[in-house]
């Protein structure tokens, strides 16, 4: 379910409990670089872990941000949060026509969403 | 303040606190939360889910030593010895470093869970700002959290800041707040929000003249556009409340109430404990649930 569909169905009152919308990255001088993963649409099937050339994802065995929450969840690698416009650089060329992100476009369950 | 220093503005005062009331001899489980932070140190010990004392200090240069100081700080004026806690958890930057932790819980979790408990279960965003980051939480009315994002990677807009502020224009830490208001026309905030780049853009300030209340103003001003650029991208939903040291400094939160348009709830307790208190509850949860193996 695309965030449109999602926004048009909360407009009509149906409140969709989606579980948890972690930002992984960081805002400073230059700007915004968050990579924000949707652990209730995340089947922590591992595929961006593959296909990230970084490697900046990773699946743990358990939520850290939810201790009572024992189900295996994808996580940004805390070493590399901080250096995501570094990291994902070579997925992001400049210029009009840059490529589909191969952590987005693996991810049937569209739970890998970039913010720049 | 009493406590500060001479010559060292940024001191903020420690404080520890305990209710005699509580009798934790028949206390079914005492949990500990510790909060080592990268400016100050919390311990929080509940009996049965219950605030029973707490210590808040700064963060000695050994997180180790600054756990074990904040746990006797907090121990200090009760009859509870250390080995009569059930279940301890560490939370915050030094959380790995915390020796008397049984396991560790990320800062996010708990300051959600944290400022439910402090503010009461009608929080559903908590912007935490802390001493080198800025967190802002959306949680729902059990505390749990929905969507965060963390900024740890630039300390502009935070208390550290604040603190270097406070040193450059020897003011008192806590009369930032009141002597930024005391001013007859908001100055234009600085632009720079980089604290390294604030503080020579202050300097250059009072070599023009500008009085140091205005300074203050600009600087504050600054801090509470940074915030409200991180609080904008995961969006503020009410009711809403500020944890960690900046909720008290007037200077940045009146500003930033301001941007917002929406008042911040208030708090009887200090509002630097969120992060302890909600490892602590979290201590009482596990324990409830059986799993601390006692």
């Amino acid at each position: 379910m695309s965030k449109r569909q999602k926004r048009e169905i909360e407009s009509k009152g149906v409140r969709i409990n989606f579980k948890m919308l972690v930002n992984y990255g960081y805002s400073d001088g230059s700007g915004d670089y968050f990579i924000t993963i949707d652990t209730d649409k995340c089947n922590a099937c591992g595929a961006c872990v593959g296909v990230c050339p970084a490697q900046i994802f990773e699946v743990v065995d358990e939520d850290p941000y939810d201790p009572m929450n024992e189900q295996p969840q994808t996580t940004v690698i805390p070493e590399k949060k901080n250096k995501l416009k570094y990291e994902c650089e070579r997925c992001k060329p400049s210029g009009n026509d840059r490529p589909a992100l191969p952590c987005v476009s693996v991810c049937v369950s569209e739970a890998i969403s970039h913010s720049w | 303040m009493e406590k500060e220093k001479k010559g060292e503005f940024w001191q903020w005062a420690e404080t520890n606190w305990n209710n005699p009331d509580i009798r934790w001899e028949e206390a079914q489980f005492i949990t500990l939360g510790v909060d080592v932070g990268s400016v100050s140190s919390q311990a929080v010990i509940m009996v049965d889910g219950q605030m029973f004392a707490y210590g808040n200090m700064r963060t000695g240069s050994n997180s180790p030593n600054s756990a074990r100081n904040a746990l006797k700080f907090a121990l200090e004026k009760t009859t509870l010895s250390e080995h009569r806690i059930d279940y301890s958890i560490g939370t915050g930057y030094g959380r790995v470093n915390v020796p008397m932790a049984d396991r560790t819980v990320t800062e996010i979790a708990c300051h959600a869970r944290g400022a439910n408990f402090l503010y009461g279960p009608k929080v559903r965003t908590v912007l935490d700002v802390g001493g080198q980051d800025i967190k802002v939480i959306r949680c729902d009315e059990k505390g749990k959290v929905t969507n965060f994002l963390m900024n740890d990677k630039c300390a502009a807009g935070t208390g550290r800041g604040m603190e270097v502020f406070a040193d450059l224009l020897s003011v008192c830490i806590g009369e930032v707040g009141d002597r930024s208001y005391l001013v007859e026309n908001e100055p234009v905030a600085v632009s720079s929000t980089c604290v390294v780049y604030a503080k020579s853009e202050a300097t250059s300030l009072l070599r023009k003249g500008v009085s140091t209340n205005e300074v203050l103003a600009a600087y504050c001003s600054a801090m509470a556009d940074r915030i409200y650029c991180l609080l904008e991208r995961v969006g503020v939903e009410p009711e809403f409340a500020i944890t960690g040291g900046m909720a008290k400094n007037y200077g940045v939160i009146g500003r930033l109430t301001k941007k917002i348009g929406l008042e911040p709830l208030k708090t009887v307790w200090d509002t630097q404990l969120a992060g302890a208190v909600g490892a602590a509850l979290f201590g009482y949860a596990l324990c409830q649930k059986g799993k601390s193996g006692k």
